[in-house]
Order: C-alpha cells, then structure tokens, then sequence
C-alpha cells in the first residue's frame, strides 16, 4: 500500500466514522454550508461537529502549512481528501472569503506576523471576512477608489464608503482597498491593501435592499476609523498588486468550481429528464400528444436546454483539458460570460413559461392561498435577481474586453 | 467521455492541418468555380487524401478500413473545412460508403469498398429530392421486378458530389405513403445506367450537386443495399454520422472565418488607429469565438457519444448541427460585417466562408429542424 492509499484509508475512516452521517448527500444544500465569525451559527446542528473534527486536523484549508492551522497536506493529499468528502458528497467544513480570498493572500503577501494572526482564525472558523474593494464611483474601473486612508503616528485614519460588500452585516474583519496617495501619477499606484477589524470605532455597515428585495450586500461607511499602520498587507501604495493576485485567487474558486462541475462528465451523465423547463410548461401551457402545446415556446426549450447542454460540455472540456496539462487561462471570462447570461435566459423562459403567475411579488400576511405558490413567488424574485448576475463580479462587457485582449489578442 | 484529444489524435488533426493548409489554398476552390468545372473538386488531390488514410478512418478493419470512429472524422472534416476543401469525403465515405458498409452484403462491400477507400471511386447518396427540405418524405416509386429486382422511377435533388460519381446509393419508397418511417429501401445504381439522366446544379457555394432523374431504372436483386423496406433505419444511421462530420467541417470553417477577421482588425486602420482597437468590434468577435468554442464542444461530444454508443447521442447529433448551424451563419454574417466593404466584393476570401456556412447550414437539416429533433429526443 503506498502512502497515499493509506492516507486515504485514514481520510475515509474519519469521515465514516467521526462525522455526522446525516450531512451526507448535503455538498451543495446551503443550510449545510457554514461561514463562521463571532456570530457563527448552524443551520444544522450536527455542521458543528464536522467543523470540529475538520479544524483540528487543518482540513478546513487543507494546504496550508500547519503552523497556520492548515493541513500541511500535499496537492496529491488534498485531492484524495476533496474526493473522500466528494464520495460521501459531504458539504465542505468551512465556506467563506477567508479561505478563498484573504488566506491566499496573506500566504502570498502578509507579514508573518499578520499570518499569525489572521490564518488560524480563519481555518477555526473564529473570524469571518468580507471584501471592500467596489465603490459608488469604482465599479468597472476599480482603480478609482477613493476611500481615504492618512497616515496619523501608527494608525491610518480612513474615510469613505465601500458598496456592495457581500455578508458585511455578517463579517468581522474587512480587507479592503485604499488610496494613500491621492497625487500617484498613476491612479493604481496610490493604492493600499488593508485589514480593518469591523469592531472599530467609526464603521457603519448598512444592508443594501435590490429590485428583487433583500440581499446579501452591504455598504459600509467609514467615519475617521483608525486602524493600526502594521495591517498594511504587502507594501505601502503597492495594493493594487496584492489586490489583483486576490483577484486571481477569486477566479482560481470560480475555476475550481467550474472545473469539478465538469467532472461530472456531462456528456455521459447528461439526463433531459432533469429539464424542469418542459415539464413546467406541460403544466402552465398544457400538452398536446406528449409535447409541449405551444410549439413556439417549446422551440425556446430547446435551445435554452441545447444551449446549457453544450454549456456545460464547454466547461468538461476545459477541465478534460487541464487534467490533461493545459493551463486554464482566461477562458473562465467565457465561463463568467455564458453563463449568467444562460441563468438569465433561463428565468425569462421561465416568466414567459409561467405568465402572469410569475407576476406575484409577496403573499399577504398569514393569507395563504392568494393565487400565488411559494415557487411562483420565488420565481419572481429569482428573475429580478438574475439581472444582476452580467453585472456583478466584471460585467460582461469586462469580461469581452478581456477575451478580445487575452485571448483573440486584439490591440488595446 | 473524455473531451480532449489523445496524442494520436492531436498527431492526425496536425497532419490532416498541415496537408489541407499546404495543398488547398483558397485559390484552388476558385480555380474550380471560377471556369464553372463540372465536378468541382480535384480527383488528384481526393487520391492524395484517400492515399493519407482519410477514407478509410470510418471503415471496419475487416472492411479494409482503419477501425477509427467519428472522433477521428471530426479532426480530418475540421482540416477540410478551415481551406473549404471540395473533396467527396462526406458523399462518397461517409453517405454512400457508410450505408454499403452498413447494409450491404458481403460481396456488395468486397466489390465497392475498396475503390472508395482507395478514392478510386466517388460514390454519392441520392436522398433528398426537388422542392422538399431534409424531411424524408421519399416520393420516389420502386416496383417489383419479375425478376425480383426493383425499377425506380423519380427525382432526386441536392446529391452531394453527383455529377461524376460512378454510382449512386438511392433511397425510395418501396411501400407505405410518402412520409412514413417505414418503407425505405436503399439500392446502389450505377451511372451510365439505362433511364439515369444526371444534371449538374450550380449553387452558391460552388461545390458539386446534381439533380438525378431515374426514369424506369432497373436494379437486379443483388444491388439492393439491406433489407427492402428498412432502409430508414439505415439512413438514421449513417446521415447521424455524417451530420458530425458536416459539424466537424462547419467548426473548421467559422474557426478560420475568425482568424481572418481577426488579422482584418489589427491591420485595417481607421481614424489613425487598428479598428481592432475599437470595443464594438472586439465583442463582436469575441462573442463569435464563444460561439464556436461552445459548437466545438458539442460536436466533440456528439463524435464520442456515437463511437460509445450512448444513449443520447441522437439528442447530442442534433444539438451538434444545431449549434454548428447557428455558430457558422453568425460567424460568416460578422465576418464579413466585419470586414466591411471588402468583405462585399467577389475578389475577397472572406464571402466563401459565408456561401458555405449558409449550404452547410441547410445541409442534413438546418437548426431548426435540429432544434426540434433535439425537442423530441428530449421529450419536450
């Protein structure tokens, strides 16, 4: 028996044996997944225990050295362990932008003593972290943040406003960007990369209510909040360099994602059956020997399910590629491009598949039965968030830019 | 399903590249368009190709064929397509050739193959017929012989490759109403038969098809390809297959549209600068290449379901020329958009792509008739 198979037989005899059977078959049921922070808490009892067992052994950031609370595990290792978790299709330990974006940066760039502190609060779960880069006069051009940070003895004294910052409401610590020189000549070289303690004085944090109703996002004004000049992550003014690695972290998740969806092997596993959409309008629109009544709407269920098939085998056959040694590169701008514009197709079917049930915005309170299901009510909602999805996390015409430059190299 | 190419693979799909871009420039197609050449392809350079091993890809070993599957057809299809190679290789391999060795008999495949996989011979399948679209319907009327064989009677239209094939591979009704699944058979007719009257059709790619009249063509019993009435089953077969060796083509053939468009826009200036420059025209292509990276997929998908066997890949065929379908004509359309003016004018490359992308469009049934395929398939 090599190492490795023993080290799985390990792996498979923890999982059996001391995690709570009743998260298996939950990998991807949100209640399952938990995000830590002060104010942890678990939908489910037994994701508690899980995150127990994975913390103590550095599974919850399985590669990273264990002196930071991580598990010191080789990338051959970290494998069998995703694999062991994805057999039993157990929900990860830990989710969370500590673990996908500041970790990886602090592992990059932090001080040793800023790795320290920050990297074992996040492996435990003890500190949840959200992001600040995105300002009301920084979107796509995220260079032109403004927020102000100025040097006062050994703190920055910051001001200025942060929006949609996901789960701000929720999180503990913010790594954000700043600009420490407004005179740069360059707007990208007056920028600083901070970690802010959201227990400091001065800091506002306000949900953010979207056309689809409540969200996640936040926006978070800073008044004179001090914070000590030692949470400089890399060098003074050289944030911009730190935050586009970040960045490059964020892709290397949504890759990763993306790349263990298309393990599924689509192409053999593909299942029509799955396609809620025709059966939908077999019931909204009705039938007409067997097939969708309306052959106008049917040829649109068509070419959303053909359109999403051949999504889907796109997304195999770049982590077919990569398995096979070619480096994914910026074709997860596609990735980003195709498929929220898929996601929103798919909820405009779905208005024109349900009518003027797909109408209903709420139910009246304690009246149940006011022509509206739960899933209609839903759908609304979905649809209206939809529209964000070509918008947030580079709009799809950043993401063309970038195809046009990186991939079919077109001039600047 | 592995979405990537083995190392013998990528070796063919380079070879199969580098043979087409050497000896098919784009000069070659008008060379055989421009004096209106009756065949419209190179019997020379279709040796050459056969002579590569390209015929005999789809062939049983026990056929004299090289035992490879779809997989290996889509890398040659694609080669072709990017230099928009006129060569028979869908009419006489993977239309005629495919149903001979499918269906015929052992001594109909030891007498006909051969030649085919050598490019001897250019055999062409005589399916669709004048003024219906892809749909099957076969009107075309066969009657018993005394002497068991049949005697066909009809027009047949759009045949791939027909003007100067030695010998055609035609679906008729030898029972039922036109329309009906059943009661297709598949005879082999040679050219110089009594009754066959062969006229060329010139269209807008210029490539060969002719119209083929049968006017009381007699066939003997042993020229019947399967068995008599269940010849649809054949044809669901082998135009499957030959649907993703068209889509193989088609991705070879918006491919290069791309990367010339592309050459187009960082070297035409305007306004002082590259008009690649220009972020109108940078979407523009690069929803273009969107386009074709999602029709790649489907179409390496569709080629590997058919080699597995694979229970969807009738859903997966369609969704293939569906896809390829759509992706080609946008493709060509912003290419030449693209290119502007010069992009109008005959002396141009660039409208080739775009009169091919339309017949291949239409060829085996166009999106929509795929859409709708892949509808039913799916139980929509």
């Amino acid at each position: 028996m090599t190492e490795l198979d023993e080290f799985r037989s390990q792996v498979r005899r923890v999982l059996e044996n001391e995690v709570p059977a009743a998260l298996r078959g939950r990998a991807t049921d949100p209640k399952a997944h938990v995000w830590g922070g002060r104010r942890m808490a678990f939908a489910l009892p037994e994701s508690r225990a899980w995150l127990e067992v994975a913390a103590a052994r550095g599974w919850t950031a399985p590669t990273w050295p264990r002196e930071y609370g991580g598990g010191g595990l080789s990338g051959e290792e970290a494998k069998v362990l995703l694999s062991e978790i994805g057999r039993l299709a157990l929900p990860p330990p830990l989710v969370g932008f500590g673990l996908t974006m500041i970790g990886p940066t602090l592992l990059q760039f932090g001080s040793e003593r800023l790795r320290r502190e920050h990297l074992p609060k996040i492996t435990s779960g003890q500190i949840r972290w959200c992001q600040g880069y995105s300002e009301p006069n920084a979107g796509s051009d995220l260079a032109a943040v403004q927020t102000s940070a100025v040097r006062d003895g050994d703190h920055f004294v910051v001001n200025g406003q942060k929006i949609w910052t996901s789960y701000g409401d929720l999180s503990d610590w913010m790594f954000m960007i700043v600009r420490t020189d407004p005179g740069a000549k360059k707007k990208q070289a007056g920028i600083t990369f901070l970690l802010v303690d959201f227990a400091t004085p001065g800091i506002e944090v306000r949900p953010i209510r979207l056309i689809s109703g409540a969200s996640p996002f936040c926006e978070t004004f800073f008044s004179d909040a001090r914070v000590p000049v030692e949470n400089v992550v890399g060098e003074l003014n050289a944030g911009w360099t730190v935050a586009k690695a970040l960045l490059g972290h964020e892709r290397a998740m949504i890759a990763n994602v993306m790349g263990s969806g298309g393990r599924r092997d689509t192409a053999s596993r593909w299942d029509p059956a799955e396609e809620r959409l025709a059966a939908l309008a077999k019931q909204y629109v009705g039938q007409a020997g067997g097939r969708v009544a309306d052959p106008v709407l049917r040829d649109r269920i068509a070419q959303l399910s053909m359109d999403t098939l051949c999504f889907q085998l796109t997304v195999q056959r770049a982590a077919d590629g990569a398995a096979a040694g070619h480096r994914p590169g910026a074709e997860t701008s596609m990735f980003k491009l195709y498929g929220t514009e898929l996601n929103q197709r798919r909820q405009e079917l779905m208005l024109a598949i349900r009518g003027p049930q797909s109408l209903g915005w709420e139910s009246a309170q304690g009246e149940p039965g006011d022509g509206f299901s739960a899933d209609e009510l839903q759908q609304t909602r979905d649809w209206l968030r939809s529209r964000g999805n070509t918008i947030e996390g580079g709009t799809s015409e950043v993401q063309l830019n970038v195809l046009a430059k990186q991939v079919l190299g077109l001039p600047d | 399903m592995r979405l990537a190419l083995t190392d013998d693979q990528a070796i063919l799909a380079k070879t199969a590249a580098a043979f087409a871009a050497e000896r098919s420039p784009l000069s070659r197609l008008r060379a055989l368009r421009d004096p209106r050449d009756s065949l419209g392809y190179s019997k020379d350079l279709w040796s050459q190709m056969a002579g590569l091993g390209w015929a005999a890809i789809p062939f049983a070993e026990e056929h004299g064929g090289a035992g490879l599957g779809l997989a290996e057809v889509v890398l040659v299809t694609e080669a072709l397509g990017r230099c928009l190679a006129p060569e028979p290789f869908l009419s006489s391999v993977m239309l005629a050739g495919r149903a001979l060795a499918r269906a015929g008999t052992d001594a109909q495949r030891a007498a006909h193959l051969a030649p085919i996989i050598a490019g001897d011979a250019v055999l062409a399948l005589a399916l669709d017929e004048r003024g219906a679209r892809h749909d099957r319907r076969i009107t075309t009327r066969a009657e018993t012989t005394a002497a068991g064989g049949l005697k066909l009677t009809g027009v047949k239209a759009n045949v791939l490759d027909g003007f100067g094939a030695d010998a055609f591979v035609v679906a008729v009704r030898t029972s039922g109403e036109p329309g009906d699944a059943q009661g297709i058979t598949l005879a082999r007719v040679g050219s110089r038969a009594p009754g066959v009257r062969v006229v060329r059709q010139h269209r807008v790619d210029g490539r060969n098809a002719a119209l083929v009249e049968l006017t009381g063509v007699e066939v003997p019993a042993s020229e019947v390809v399967g068995p008599v009435g269940q010849g649809g089953e054949v044809l669901d077969e082998v135009l499957d297959a030959a649907t993703v060796a068209l889509s193989g083509e088609m991705v070879g053939g918006m491919v290069e549209a791309l990367e010339r468009t592309l050459a187009y826009l960082r070297e035409r200036v305007q306004f002082g600068v590259a008009i690649g420059t220009f972020q109108a025209l940078k979407h523009r292509a690069a929803r273009v290449f969107v386009e074709i990276e999602l029709a790649r997929s489907a179409v390496m998908a569709a080629a590997r379901a058919i080699d597995e066997g694979s229970e969807h890949r009738r859903a997966l065929v369609s969704a293939a020329k569906a896809r390829a379908s759509d992706a080609y004509v946008h493709a060509a359309n912003e290419a030449v958009q693209m290119h502007g003016g010069i992009g109008m004018t005959d002396e141009h490359d660039i409208g080739l792509f775009m009169k091919r992308a339309r017949v291949a469009e239409m060829t085996f049934g166009d999106a929509a008739y795929h859409r709708d395929r892949f509808a039913t398939a799916c139980a929509f």
